[in-house]
């Protein structure tokens, strides 16, 4: 019995990606299905991952694995800013703080996705809770929908909270030296 | 007596681990439905792949000059806007991408899907994406 059970544990992990004849989605009856791309034939060649399309997608383009365009008009310039934001009131106890990373998202994101109707550009003037991102307001407007989901905690709140504290003291001894 | 329990509990606790951890995955994550008027006007439901286009066009450029506001149901996009090279119509064109008269490839879903974003891997939480 449990080995019966283990195989076919196994045979259901062998595969990450359905085929889109039997996805639950596509109508299995409509001709030209067998014309559109199964993800697997794609997905399996980029860098893993553990969830989402099981492909890290960040690693994909920075790797050249996948070349996707900025622009289809040529109004949208490159924008990349390499700029991580420790976002405090995010961690408390054993919960990390937030390092929001500029790179990762402007290398998918124009400025305006976010600024400044999700998000205002000035650091502490945009209050959120999880529950609202959990809501898909947000960080949540793309994590959960279509960015990593939102089980990941880890990947956001990765700075521990006596980290957060030496990196805030060190801000506050470079702004006002001699304190 | 016991011993019986015993004997049905261990197969059934790693079933039930099992279902959990290794149900085959539904729809690609992010995989999306559009069904505000495709079945009311004699059409498939549209499935929308993000990880089809994404491998191909950063976010921005659908979410920014194209226009898609990022949530679904949102965007009330009709044939006449695609045939007139808005929305989805700025690659489907047969240019980019196929044109819009090749209704199937994009009129893809089953009947009675509801418009939302589907797929496994998914966050079950209170979401309203």
């Amino acid at each position: 019995m449990t080995i019966v059970l283990l195989a076919v544990s196994v045979t259901a992990v062998a595969s990450n990606w359905k085929k889109l004849s039997n996805d639950g989605l596509h109508d299995p009856g409509n001709p030209a299905l067998k014309l559109l791309q199964n993800p697997e034939e794609s997905l399996r060649v980029l860098p893993p991952d553990t969830t989402g399309n099981m492909v890290d997608w960040i690693r994909a383009l920075q790797n050249g694995d996948i070349e996707p365009r900025s622009t289809i008009k040529g109004e949208v310039e490159e924008e990349i800013l390499d700029l991580d934001v420790l976002i405090m009131g995010t961690g408390a106890g054993s919960v990390p703080f937030i390092r929001f990373p500029h790179k990762a998202h402007t290398e998918w994101l124009a400025c305006s996705n976010c600024h400044e109707h999700l998000f205002k550009s000035e650091v502490g003037a945009t209050e959120f809770t999880m529950m609202q991102i959990l809501n898909g307001e947000y960080c949540g407007v793309c994590h959960g929908a279509v960015s990593f989901p939102l089980t990941e905690c880890n990947r956001c709140h990765s700075v521990s909270p006596d980290e957060a504290a030496r990196i805030q003291k060190a801000k506050v001894m470079e702004e006002k030296p001699g304190e | 007596m016991n011993r019986n329990c015993h004997n049905w509990r261990t197969p059934l606790f790693l079933a039930v681990v099992i279902l959990l951890t290794a149900w085959p995955v539904q729809a690609e994550y992010a995989d999306v439905v559009l069904n505000e008027h495709s079945e009311a006007e004699g059409m498939r439901p549209v499935i929308f792949s993000h990880w089809f286009h994404r491998i191909r066009f950063k976010c921005k450029v659908c979410h920014g000059e194209l226009g898609f506001k990022m949530r679904v149901g949102s965007n009330h996009v009709s044939m006449e806007n695609i045939t007139a090279g808005e929305f989805c119509g700025a690659c489907h064109n047969g240019e980019i991408a196929w044109a819009a008269d090749q209704c199937d490839l994009c009129h893809s879903g089953k009947p009675g899907l509801k418009t939302g974003i589907q797929g496994g891997h998914e966050t079950l939480g209170p979401g309203i994406w």
